[in-house]
């Protein structure tokens, strides 16, 4: 049984418990439940994390935003030609500091998902990050990004504005930004979408969070032409949390209680919180030149070879 | 009969495509004999179409060309030196029939990986190149790939040269994962570099170019050519038409198309590809500067 599944039944259990009245019934459906938590919970798939990574309910980066920093002053546009609502940026102080943040926003309704496009950026949306970035390169302020997104939106005029373009430019200018860079997967970390975003001096990750070369369905369809096979794929892709921390990609990860992070959790902001004072005050002290030399060293061991 | 059915088939071809053939069957034919234009469907004579630099004698279509064709056609004559050939990686690829394919293709292809890399002549300037290879795992971008691209690069800003690279690649390599992913910032991290050391890059497009290449080191170039018709994009047709649910207008994604918006400096046939390169070569070579002072570059 899926996580997905294992939590439907549990909230078919807690209505039928709300509505019983009967003792022997109420022991069954309490038993029943208490054995799908511990199963659910305590073996959890790599497409259980999928699941966690995409609910709805999960904090977005609106609400890292609002519970992390302070004096958000939000700025729009690539300047060039339009505004993407899929990609959220601005000044923001934390504990004083001022820093540039900026994520991919998701919503948590069909209506507003309609509006930031489910969290998938066109071209205009990967300019306005890297206005905003550059100009925290001028003003001295550290970089902090929250990844989560399916992907670069694959339209027709995304195409026709240069996607590919997009990206790629991103890729080249973070890695020679001369102010600390971190990136924080909250969600779906999803294909070149989101590591134009994330080319990073530190990058870290939600334990329920994913973050992989393509979604599990997309990579099901490209190897087998079956995108049911998600299940199956995402157990081969190797894209959790902690993939991801023992491949060395990732630098920290951040612990969710059971079933993931919802509406109701709040330890995780102030915990975020510390870990981003304690990192910044470290990386603040390296030279622009020092934090570049590093960055790209990150990156050139990543796919190591030999010709021995 | 054969050898009059050959001679009527050398006459026609002659004519190019202007006037169409005769449907008949080429069942009877010996191997190999005549090769068929993917885009027009007529057969012609295999030594005419290698003649023509595989580009289709009739309609103009640019066929996929390998990666050491590629080299002689516009490298001169012996020039080439290849870098890390035998590259391997030390990564796990422990992806389910992965390395047995990797096998395979180096056995039907002849070569060790998606790109060839090194450094080479063009019409007498010096320059590093890489070309990719669409026919090994359909050119996608793994660990070696990156890696070779990298190094290759950081080749061209160490001996302070100029870097071509012809890429033909379905973007990164689904069976390496994040790794793969990850290629594309190491590669871009290398051109910044190059970049600001003031050198020159050209990138060539040619069919397909999608996915994780053209949004890493193919969409960087200081000048960026593609050959006619060439597919070059960031998502596939087939996902654009899946997530729009409408049928892409003809022509969509092809470097006509991507001329059209800006986003490619010239389409270069073929058979000028290598005039072309030699052209710009020498534009950018300091000896064409002449009598003129050298104007310092502003360094990042």
């Amino acid at each position: 049984m899926s996580l997905q599944q294992a939590e439907d039944r549990i909230r078919q259990l807690d209505r039928e418990l709300a509505d019983t009245e009967d003792n022997d019934r109420r022991r069954e459906l309490l038993q029943e439940k208490s054995r799908l938590l511990s199963e659910a919970y305590g073996n959890i798939s790599a497409y259980d994390r999928v699941y966690l990574a995409r609910k709805p309910a999960r904090p977005g980066v609106r609400d890292y935003i609002n519970r992390i920093f302070t004096d958000f002053f939000e700025q729009h546009g690539d300047r060039l030609m339009h505004d993407d609502p899929a990609i959220i940026g601005g000044i923001a102080s934390l504990e004083g500091l001022p820093v540039t943040v900026i994520g991919h926003r998701k919503g948590k309704t069909l209506e507003e998902n309609l509006k930031f496009n489910f969290g998938m950026p066109n071209p205009e949306g990967y300019r306005k990050a890297l206005r905003l970035m550059k100009q925290a390169e001028k003003f001295r302020r550290p970089i902090i990004t929250f990844i989560d997104t399916p992907g670069a939106y694959p339209g027709l005029e995304s195409e026709m504005h240069g996607q590919g373009e997009a990206i790629a430019r991103n890729l080249m200018e973070m890695g020679s930004l001369t102010v600390p860079v971190i990136a924080i997967v909250i969600g779906e970390g999803g294909s070149g979408g989101a590591l134009a975003l994330s080319v990073a001096d530190r990058i870290w990750m939600l334990e329920n969070s994913v973050y992989s070369i393509l979604s599990p369905e997309g990579f099901a369809s490209i190897l087998w032409k079956d995108a049911s096979r998600a299940r199956e794929a995402a157990e081969l892709m190797k894209l959790t949390a902690y993939d991801l921390y023992n491949r060395g990609i990732v630098d920290r990860l951040f612990g969710e209680p059971a079933g993931g992070l919802d509406e109701s959790s709040r330890s995780i902001y102030e915990r975020m919180k510390n870990a981003l004072i304690t990192e910044l005050g470290v990386l603040t002290k390296l030279s622009g030149r020092a934090l570049v030399e590093q960055r790209y060293k990150k990156y050139r061991r990543i796919g190591d070879c030999t010709s021995d | 009969m054969i050898p009059l059915f050959q001679e009527r088939r050398q006459k026609l071809t002659q004519f190019k495509a202007l006037r169409p053939r005769p449907k008949t069957s080429t069942a009877s034919a010996p191997e190999g004999l005549y090769t068929r234009c993917p885009d027009c469907k007529q057969d012609y004579l295999s030594d005419q179409v290698a003649a023509n630099y595989f580009v289709c004698p009739g309609c103009g279509y640019h066929m996929r060309l390998t990666a050491h064709g590629r080299l002689r056609l516009v490298a001169d004559k012996g020039s080439i030196r290849e870098l890390n050939a035998g590259l391997y990686t030390t990564e796990n690829l422990d992806f389910p029939g992965y390395s047995e394919k990797l096998t395979a293709l180096e056995a039907s292809t002849g070569l060790k990986e998606a790109v060839i890399t090194g450094v080479c002549t063009i019409e007498g300037h010096s320059t590093v190149i890489a070309v990719m290879d669409s026919r090994f795992m359909m050119g996608s971008m793994g660990s070696v790939v990156g890696e070779k691209v990298s190094r290759a690069i950081e080749y061209a800003t160490r001996r302070r040269l100029p870097i071509i690279i012809f890429t033909a690649s379905g973007g990164a390599r689904m069976q390496e994962g994040i790794v793969s992913l990850m290629q594309m910032a190491k590669t871009g991290n290398a051109l910044a570099r190059h970049h600001q050391a003031g050198l020159l890059y050209i990138s060539c497009l040619t069919h397909p170019t999608t996915g994780g290449v053209t949004a890493s080191f193919a969409s960087l170039g200081d000048i960026i050519l593609a050959e006619p018709r060439a597919l070059i994009g960031f998502a596939g047709p087939r996902v654009i038409e899946q997530t729009i649910r409408q049928t892409l207008p003809e022509g969509f994604q092809r470097s006509e198309f991507l001329l059209e918006h800006g986003f490619i400096d010239r389409i270069v046939e073929r058979h000028e590809m290598r005039a072309t390169l030699g052209r710009l070569l020498r534009l950018h070579s300091p000896s064409a500067r002449k009598g003129f002072a050298y104007i310092s570059h502003p360094v990042k």
